[in-house]
């Protein structure tokens, strides 16, 4: 897990409304190469908008985000070539419901990457190797089971060889007794040094796995540290009593 | 043996006699209906398509124009749009031969309901397919190409096979204009030989045989593209 000094993504003084209700209001921070990143906190706060807002699935208002040099954020950006850069795990997997978990690895190899049939197809299979589920290739979507599904997701962002990887609640969807075999995988991935922000509510995860952790609430990040800090003395009242309802309604940060 | 020879064979003024002598113009006319009915669901595909299309993702004027086009057709009777092709284009100097017209009118009439199904279809799959496709690089096109199509052309199977069917009854209003299709022929026949119950009950086991044998042959496709998962929902 060692985490460099080189910056990969730098967000800086982020806003975004919809409509009178400002959801982000000012939002910085930044990432550094081979770091897990935890962001926690309440639902509503704002934390699915501030991950779209990196690979602008929604457009910020105000702010501006780097990925390395390439300011994400300017118009003169081309947004599918850092899309391409940047994995993106969505809470309810959203895999292409008309392919296989082959194709669902593929597609963007080829029609993106446009890389020529064979090599996209062993790249692809090496991809569900990696997360355990190459003897599923050929299964559609509903063939699999949601752990099994959200692998696959994982395997579809990785193949496009991204320098950062998104993850927005990939295990709220998930049966309890399904949710182990996706952290185990990003678990795996932080391990090989793999950049990550991580959206969650599985503080066990965000405490063992992950370098920071960032306490966001109504659109401010409240607290960022460490997560021996963040976990065992934190500094906000806010945090504290998050935390607490945390444990209540999950039954513990150790998990 | 020659096709008049044995019909010879059949009993003066029976129903035998009769179907075998206008079997040949029959078999004509199907072969007309046939193509007027392909190409015109063909141009209705492609229209639908780009209708359907335009209503979910265009932008304003391209929203506002092929709504209207679709409003208009729907809500206009598919003879009136058919006379305007035949009769009126003529004014701006577009002649076009009765089995073109049809083929244009049946076609652009088709469009318009094949949009409304494929909007339909399109509508019903999650927001969260053309995320994930843009998530990964892909353009607006290339996600709808390869992500958004393919999911709405099989959801839309079932109701687009009704609407094959329809069309190819509905071709039978082309005898109006006198594009020579089965109904046409049935008419023409008839009234030379005044055998209407008998010759429109023929064109009528007629229609109903290709019906059969389209409705099975969408079953066969229907089956073959099947994806567990993947239905109107
Ligand atoms: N597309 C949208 N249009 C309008 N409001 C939205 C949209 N997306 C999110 N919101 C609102 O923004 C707020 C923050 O949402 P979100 O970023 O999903 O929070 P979190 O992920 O922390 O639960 C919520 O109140 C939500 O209703
Ligand atoms: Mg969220």
């Amino acid at each position: 897990m060692a985490v460099s000094s080189k910056i990969i993504v730098r967000v800086e003084d982020l806003h975004k409304r919809y409509g009178s209700e400002e959801i982000l209001k000012g939002v910085s921070f930044t990432v550094r190469q081979g770091e897990a990143l935890a962001i926690i906190g309440p639902s509503g706060t704002g934390k699915s908008t501030l991950l779209r807002c990196i690979n602008r699935l929604t457009e910020p208002d105000r702010g501006r985000i780097w990925l390395e040099e390439t300011e994400i954020t300017s118009p003169h950006t081309d947004i599918n070539k850092i899309r391409q850069q940047i994995g993106f795990v969505f809470q309810d997997f959203n895999l292409f419901a008309h392919l296989t978990a082959l194709d669902n690895v593929r597609l963007g190899l080829l029609k993106v990457k446009k890389l020529p049939k064979k090599e996209a197809t062993e790249r692809a299979m090496h991809e569900l190797a990696r997360v355990g589920l190459a003897e599923h290739a050929q299964k559609y979507p509903a063939q699999l089971s949601g752990g099994q599904q959200q692998r696959v997701s994982i395997a579809r962002a990785l193949a496009m060889d991204p320098k950062l990887m998104l993850f927005d609640e990939p295990t709220s969807a998930l049966d309890p007794e399904l949710i182990g075999e996706v952290l185990q995988v990003m678990q795996k991935l932080a391990e090989e040094g793999m950049t990550m922000i991580v959206v969650t509510h599985e503080m066990g995860f965000a405490r063992s796995v992950c370098d920071q952790v960032i306490f966001m609430e109504k659109g401010v990040i409240v607290e960022q540290g460490p997560p021996e800090q963040i976990f065992t003395n934190p500094q906000q009242p806010r945090t504290r009593q998050f935390l607490g309802k945390i444990s209540e309604l999950y039954g513990g940060a150790g998990r | 043996m020659k096709w008049e020879q044995l019909c010879q064979g059949l009993a003066e003024e029976g129903f035998l006699r009769l179907a075998c002598d206008i079997a040949p113009r029959l078999i004509q006319g199907t072969a007309t209906t046939f193509q007027l009915t392909m190409l015109a669901i063909g141009l209705g595909l492609a229209g639908g398509i780009l209708l359907a299309l335009g209503r979910v993702y265009g932008n304003k004027l391209i929203y506002w124009v092929s709504t209207a086009y679709v409003q208009f057709v729907r809500g206009t009777p598919v003879l009136v749009q058919l006379f305007l092709i035949y009769y009126g284009l003529p004014t701006f100097e577009i002649r076009l031969d009765s089995l073109t017209a049809a083929i244009i009118g049946l076609g652009l009439n088709s469009a318009a309901y094949q949009a409304e199904y494929f909007r339909g279809a399109i509508q019903s799959i999650s927001r969260g397919q053309m995320l994930a496709a843009r998530a990964i690089g892909m353009t607006n096109l290339q996600a709808i190409r390869y992500v958004i199509l393919p999911q709405a052309l099989r959801i839309v199977i079932p109701p687009w096979s009704n609407e094959l069917i329809y069309t190819l009854k509905y071709s039978s209003v082309a005898f109006i204009i006198g594009a020579p299709e089965l109904m046409a022929t049935g008419q023409i026949i008839a009234s030379r030989n005044f055998r209407y119950f008998e010759v429109f009950l023929i064109v009528a086991f007629i229609y109903l045989v290709c019906v059969l044998i389209i409705s099975k042959l969408l079953d066969i496709a229907e089956q073959k593209l099947k994806i567990p998962g993947l239905e109107m929902r």
